[in-house]
């Protein structure tokens, strides 16, 4: 057997009696993987398996899970490979290391396709260490065995071991360098509608979410910050917050002011007693209206090109038009606010966050407080909801700070007001389009102008100095499917001090808007069906299309409405992923909107879990309608106006429409499923309203008060 | 500092705290039962939602001397072994994603299911309105209710 030296690192293996089997895919060794070929170019996610002597198997988990089903799903593609007994399956959180797991945040609806492959290649290789191992053990050819439900079979001789009984042989032995993979018509788990491992914690209440840590002599804090927009602390008065018996603290950190208590309401109470003075800074001259001027005014100025095919000017015997679409900045309000449980020692930390994002905690607190990193210990809980927000650390500082200060561990919570002001919020934008239609009537050109704060350009402006393009701004639109000969897309950057943030499916929520309506108004122009204006444009990506005609074959598109109903319809590509919509919407003549139905198609190659892509498609088409209908955050006084749930309203159950979800069947690599079903939702809305009442929706959210006839 | 004494998931709890202090924080905080959410801290979005005496309760706004001997259930006193009809429909179901709002939607749909042992959509879209979720299960929470009532005749 080979001792060769970079498959021993990528596949680090030990077996020690008691211990079992531990196959790590040890992913620091990122050029030697690369060199023997084992892995492409990225160090990525990647897996533990632990097969214990009583045949359990434990799969680590380095990514968040956040509602996603991520604890479920990539077991699932793991154990697949290994061909465990998936009832003997179990999943673990990973801890937080620099290295050791690759990149552990998550986020771009990115952990199954981007990790896809080389979890296959981690079970597969534990797979065929055992089947090696029970081969020597009957002296059999290991071609002669097989893996099958956690046990290894010689059907020749009928005989056959428990991987828990081979795991000390298969510790021996060196891990194929490439392994080979299942064929997919032989998947029994990938594809399948499995449970979630996790469901039942999360209808008892025993699930632990950042929010539930509870650690011995443990205090509670919040922190009150200024909610004006780079404004700044100028004094306080504690008096009358440090008189609330059980109030231990109140202190100023970076982020604010702190107050310490004995209870998260006496931290509550003591944070509305104080009486502060801030400056509020330049910023507290601003408000939405000049913020749309603004970019306004910035819309004459010169654009960064993203795409550019032909010449969209001068066009002969066209017949032109022009829309303006306008999205307003939103909040990821997540049903959890930001909480971190932090214990500071004094060489040592260790943080309880809810997180998508453990490893940048890690290291940014391992500097601030002068520790090596291995002291800094992150534990990564469940979330209540992530959607992009939780990519941020901002409020893990105050919380060290705050332990630090106190020697205790403590637990900051931020209140649904504090959360809904300090978001990351999704950019707000301004989309012009102008089209141009032979006297043919096919689309002979497209353009497409965007404003709107850059996510990357508030986080490095040095990055767009000299004007770069921040190409995740022009997501959506630059990547237009249609066959139209001349197009341009074009993008302002307008930065203000409102924090912008990636909000579930980022840039694409606003360029799909933009994209899907205008070509629902060009359609009408050229007086052809809105499917079919589509269909003859796709030639070149046929999975818009199969996407298109599955979502429309089963709305029955075209089929006679009720009066006062619409239909509308809309596709897109993001995250790798395919998705087409069709919303059917009813519209009273008072301009009262109701979204009846709801069907929508993805093709998001291999599924690994039907029913959890239908979640999250769901989930995505309900999280898109509260943006299409109402959640918009306005900025007065340089802040953001709403504070809690009853001025930025989230959809109820009672709004809710019927939704149907159709999967595509594929072989294809699998991709995004958290994202992509979010923006056709607002075009086929918006689209639907023109079909039910000729009025044309360009600016969310959607109001009653604009679709009266 | 006054003294209450909490009947809780039919356990006696004695307990010093100011009067004004909401239930919620007296359950998650000083008693351990982190079952019971804070989502808005307002009464806006049922993630605190418990039983007071049977009825489906805020327990954000609930100050905890006006509960004093009153029986509570919170999520976790629901079942003992997750055999609630409702707990049963939402796996079956898979109701939760993330999970965070499920306590307070499954203790104002059991209550829901004491009063209306068959409740139509509109009986079970008006009594969980009040319920935020985030991540968008409000189809199959009807299904699951729908689910329950069946598998409870």
């Amino acid at each position: 057997m080979s001792q060769d030296f970079s498959r021993r690192d990528f596949l680090k293996v030990s077996s020690t009696v008691g211990v079992g089997l531990v196959i790590s895919v040890a992913l620091p060794y990122k050029e030697r993987l690369v060199a023997a070929g084992i892995v492409e170019n990225s160090f990525e996610p990647n897996v533990w398996i632990k097969i214990s002597p009583d045949n359990k198997v434990v799969i680590t988990l380095a990514k968040s899970e956040m509602g996603q089903h991520i604890r479920t799903s990539i077991p699932m593609i793991v154990a697949e490979e290994l061909n465990a007994d998936w009832s003997q399956v179990n999943v673990v959180q990973a801890d937080t290391h620099p290295d050791k797991y690759g990149s552990q945040s998550t986020g771009g609806s990115g952990s199954i396709r981007r990790s896809y492959m080389r979890l296959r290649k981690a079970g597969a290789t534990a797979r065929e260490m055992l089947v090696s191992a029970a081969a020597l053990k009957w002296e059999v050819p290991a071609s002669e065995c097989k893996a099958y439900m956690s046990e290894v079979i010689h059907s020749k001789s009928k005989r056959s071991l428990k991987f828990g009984d081979l795991i000390s042989l298969a510790g021996k032995l060196d891990a194929p360098i490439d392994p080979i993979l299942k064929d997919e018509k032989d998947f029994t788990l990938i594809g399948k509608s499995l449970p979630g491992l996790d469901t039942v914690s999360r209808v008892n209440g025993s699930a632990k979410f950042g929010q539930d840590i509870r650690l011995p002599n443990m205090l509670y804090a919040t922190v009150l910050k200024c909610q004006t927009f780079g404004g700044s602390l100028k004094s306080f008065n504690a008096k009358k917050a440090n008189k609330i018996n059980g109030v231990k603290y109140v202190f100023e950190v970076e982020g604010g002011i702190a107050v310490v208590a004995t209870n998260t309401w006496l931290a509550i109470k003591g944070q509305r007693a104080l009486d502060v003075e801030w400056d509020h800074g330049d910023f507290h001259s601003w408000d939405s209206k000049k913020i749309k001027n603004m970019m306004e005014t910035k819309s004459q100025d010169k654009a960064v090109i993203a795409k550019e095919v032909g010449n969209t000017k001068n066009l002969k015997n066209n017949i032109s038009i022009e829309s303006n679409y306008e999205v307003p900045f939103t909040s990821h309000a997540t049903m959890e606010t930001m909480n971190c449980v932090a214990h500071v020692n004094k060489n040592s930390a260790e943080l309880w966050v809810p997180t998508q994002s453990p490893q940048r905690i890690q290291s940014s607190i391992a500097e601030k407080l002068n520790f090596d990193i291995e002291k800094v210990k992150v534990n990564v809980t469940l979330m209540g909801g992530g959607f992009g927000r939780r990519l941020w650390s901002d409020f893990i500082p105050d919380a060290v700070e705050i332990s630090k200060k106190i020697k205790k561990p403590v637990k900051l919570l931020w209140t649904r007001e504090d959360d809904m002001k300090h978001d990351f919020y999704r950019p707000a934008s301004l989309h012009k389009l102008k089209g141009s239609l032979s006297d043919k009537n096919e689309l002979i050109s497209w353009e497409h102008h965007i404003v709107s704060p850059s996510i990357s350009g508030q986080r490095s402006p040095e990055r767009f100095k000299n004007g770069q393009l921040d190409r995740s701004a022009v997501n959506g639109a630059n990547n237009l499917p249609y066959d139209v000969p001349n197009i341009l897309v074009d993008y302002v950057m307008s930065n203000t001090e409102v924090p912008v943030g990636w909000w579930r499916s980022v840039y694409n929520s606003q360029n799909a808007f933009a994209n899907e309506v205008f070509i629902d108004e060009l359609a009408y122009k050229a007086g052809v069906d809105a499917l079919e204006f589509r269909m003859t444009m796709l030639n070149n990506s046929p999975r818009h299309k199969a996407v298109l005609r599955l979502a429309a074959e089963k709305a029955g598109w075209g089929k006679p409405l009720a009066k006062g109903q619409g239909m509308g319809l809309a596709v897109h590509e993001s995250f790798g992923s395919w998705s087409a919509q069709v919303a059917t919407v009813t519209v009273s003549k008072t301009g009262e909107l109701s979204v009846d139905k709801i069907v929508a198609s993805i093709d998001c190659g291999i599924v690994i879990n039907p029913d959890g892509v239908k979640a999250q498609m769901e989930g995505s088409i309900v999280y898109g309608l509260t943006s299409t209908l109402k959640g918009e955050i306005t900025i007065e006084k340089g802040a953001v106006a709403q504070s809690n749930f009853h001025d930025f309203e989230l959809l109820r159950i009672d709004e809710m429409p019927k939704v149907e979800i159709h999967i595509v069947p594929s072989i294809e690599p699998p991709s995004g499923a958290g994202e992509p079903g979010l923006p056709p939702v607002a075009p086929a809305v918006a689209n639907a309203i023109f079909n039910a009442n000729g009025k044309r929706v360009r600016k969310l959210p959607i109001k009653s008060k604009d679709l009266k006839v | 500092m006054p003294k209450f004494t909490l009947r809780i998931n039919k356990k006696t709890h004695r307990i010093n705290i100011d009067a004004d202090t909401p239930l919620l924080w007296v359950l998650r905080d000083e008693l351990g039962y982190t079952g019971t959410k804070y989502g808005c801290g307002r009464g806006l979005c049922g993630a605190c939602t418990i039983h007071i005496d049977g009825e489906a309760t805020r327990s954000c706004m609930t100050a905890v001397d006006n509960v004093d001997g009153a029986e509570i259930t919170t999520i976790e006193g629901l079942s003992t072994d997750n055999s609630h009809p409702i707990q049963k429909s939402w796996i079956s179901e898979e109701v939760p994603q993330c999970g965070y709002c499920q306590p307070g939607q499954i203790m104002t749909a059991a209550a829901l299911l004491d009063r209306n042992a068959d409740p139509d959509d509109e009986d079970i879209d008006s009594a969980m309105k009040m319920n935020l979720c985030r991540c968008g299960t409000y189809d199959r929470i009807r299904k699951a209710i729908h689910l329950a009532a069946k598998e409870q005749k």
